[in-house]
């Protein structure tokens, strides 16, 4: 039905929508580049080159010091309002926490999904639709009562309080497996069955290994969420010690509300807040892409 | 099978020929079904149950009670329910929520749609799709303190540009009246790759010979997008919307990094509101007392949505 040299009222529709669809990829990417660009800049140009699309005296300094890679006596940072920002610690424990709510949780999901797609059991269909139901819950509505069984464990402040509830399963990932491990043939399986092999070997030797594309994507979704998480991580997590990299951009942020804030600091903060996502994205972005379509057949 | 086991407990006197026994007890075990079963779930099971389902009891619990975190709770009857219906801010955090999400919804849906057919008709590139879906993949938190810095008044990029076209510096985020906009600006820009992804793979999903039987009746561009895309999307509008909605309705993130729910109440939205009740006040009871009214707003909400876009059929049958 696209036929570009039908006529030429079709080709400049064409183009048309060839620049919509760049605009919105500069709305996009735009608000990206400018942090970026204000990261880059010294931060004594942040008035003169507010409108500039090129970083101002291009310098590495930002990020150097908000890394906590600069010598405390350097004179140049008492040209900053946030002194002492560590945010290589924020960074460090956002891998921490990321790592513990992920790999246990596809872990645990895993296996669960397989339970509920392909093994017979009283009350399968029961608990399947309780967790069902579970994505129906606000947040808001089990934070309350989590963050008081966290705090009665006296977790608090602690990387196995801010990772618990993700640790185990999140509904998501179990009905993404399920639905992946529903979406294959069972032949295999049944032929390693009937060569005697059990259900634990099964999931492990064939189901697994064949599934390593779904569990690949799988594990780039939750990562990508672990690492963004805000609102729990801010509830039972705000100790420098263990604080993730959003729960700290929002504190430097909160530290300076009455002057002006170290916006070219923040914005290396942002930056390498992004840095990882954009890696990922490059190294997977087909993989990331479809998977976001595919959450639209759930 | 406990006949089986006893032997289990005299230790000490195990000869290989029980020991073997109890292996092959053990085989058997994971040859059978609903013993494997159980143990696959037992992990997922554990963690929904505290973290999910007993969590959802305990919330409906502490909404019956007055609790400051510091003494016991103390049951109050339906004291909180009555307090939250008689309580302006409350109602203003709904009218306020309400707002924001018939700011956002709309404008988000309508963009999402609109790159969705381009991408599907002129630019289907992976590339195209993932610059699209950036800012959906970027914290909420580095979101709004990007846009925070974007449209200061002052130093912002945003007002540089607006001030080529001769206007003044806008304080986006600290006016009254532009605040909540501001916030749903912010979230549309995140959210508009994901739904144009979401409406994109549904009009993949559209078979391509219905188009052209369209073609040969002589339909047009328009025609065809109406009578045939538009309604043959309704099962990936009732996804969008639903689950856009209810996302709406909770948003935080971007609130506790620029407005705090300032100036004013302006941004007061309902999840800021109950988290300022709860964990800034330490009012347990009455914040569990108003969670809990919002998951029966969303969930009626949900409902009726399910209802009126009659999410069960599809024109394709």
């Amino acid at each position: 039905m696209d036929n570009p040299t039908s006529s030429s009222g079709r080709l400049s529709g064409r183009w048309l929508g060839y620049a919509i669809l760049a605009l919105f990829a500069i709305i996009s990417l735009g608000p990206m580049w400018i942090a970026a660009k204000t990261a880059l800049s010294d931060s004594r140009t942040l008035f003169s080159g507010a409108s500039s699309l090129l970083p101002q005296d291009p310098t590495l300094f930002n990020f150097e010091r908000v890394m906590g890679l600069v010598n405390p006596s350097d004179p140049r940072l008492e040209q900053t309002s946030f002194g002492k920002v560590d945010f290589y610690r924020a960074l460090m424990n956002s891998v921490i926490f990321t790592f513990l709510a992920v790999v246990p949780q596809i872990a645990c999901s895993a296996m669960a999904a397989y339970a509920f797609a392909r093994l017979r059991f009283r009350g399968r269909r029961m608990i399947f639709f309780l967790f069902l139901c579970a994505t129906m819950i606000p947040g808001v509505v089990l934070f309350i009562p989590n963050f008081i069984l966290i705090k009665d464990l006296g977790w608090l402040n602690t990387f196995q309080g801010m990772a618990a509830p993700y640790a185990l399963m999140t509904p998501f990932a179990v009905f993404f497996l399920r639905q992946m491990f529903l979406s294959t043939p069972r032949e295999l399986e049944e032929s390693a069955r009937i060569d005697g092999a059990n259900y634990f070997s099964i999931f492990f030797r064939v189901v697994l290994p064949i599934h390593r594309s779904a569990l690949a994507t799988l594990t780039i979704l939750s990562v990508l969420n672990a690492w963004n998480e805000f609102f729990w991580p801010f509830l039972v997590g705000r100790a420098e010690n263990v604080r993730v990299m959003a729960v700290a951009i929002n504190a430097f942020r909160s530290q300076q509300a009455g002057g002006v804030p170290d916006w070219s600091g923040l914005m290396a903060c942002t930056v390498l807040g992004i840095i990882p996502i954009a890696v990922l994205l490059l190294l997977f972005g087909r993989k990331v892409v479809e998977a976001f379509q595919y959450t639209g057949y759930r | 099978m406990s006949a089986r086991v006893s032997p289990e407990l005299a230790p000490p006197k195990i000869s290989p020929r029980v020991t073997s026994r109890r292996r092959t007890f053990f085989r058997s075990l994971l040859h059978r079904e609903s013993f494997c079963a159980w143990i696959f779930i037992a992990p997922a099971l554990v963690g929904f149950s505290v973290f999910y389902l007993l969590p959802t009891f305990r919330a409906i619990y502490i909404s019956f009670t007055d609790w400051n975190l510091l003494r016991a709770p103390v049951f109050n009857a339906g004291a909180n329910y009555i307090k939250l219906w008689n309580d302006p801010n409350f109602w203003n955090s709904m009218k306020i929520t309400v707002l924001y999400v018939l700011y956002n919804i709309p404008i988000q849906t309508v963009i999402g749609l609109l790159l969705a057919v381009l991408l599907a008709r002129v630019g289907r590139s992976v590339v195209l799709r993932s610059i699209i879906l950036a800012p959906y993949l970027i914290a909420n938190v580095i979101a709004a303190i990007v846009w925070f810095w974007m449209l200061d008044p002052l130093l912002g990029f945003g007002n540089a540009v607006l001030h080529w076209f001769g206007f003044g510096g806008i304080a986006f985020f600290t006016d009254r009246e532009l605040a909540l906009p501001t916030i749903a600006a912010v979230n549309i820009w995140r959210h508009m790759g994901l739904v144009a992804l979401l409406f994109y793979t549904g009009i993949q999903t559209i078979p391509k010979d219905i188009y052209e039987a369209a073609r040969i009746e002589g339909a047009g561009p328009w025609k065809n997008f109406t009578r045939i895309t538009l309604p043959l999307l309704r099962p990936t509008f009732v996804f969008v919307l639903v689950t856009s909605i209810i996302g709406s309705f909770q948003v935080f993130d971007t609130i506790a990094v620029t407005t705090l729910g300032g100036p004013g109440f302006a941004t007061r939205t309902i999840v800021w509101h109950i988290y300022q009740e709860g964990f800034v006040s330490f009012r347990m009871g009455y914040a569990s007392a108003m969670s809990c009214a919002l998951f029966l707003c969303l969930a009626i909400v949900t409902v009726v949505q399910m209802r009126i876009l009659r999410s069960g059929q599809s024109e394709l049958g």
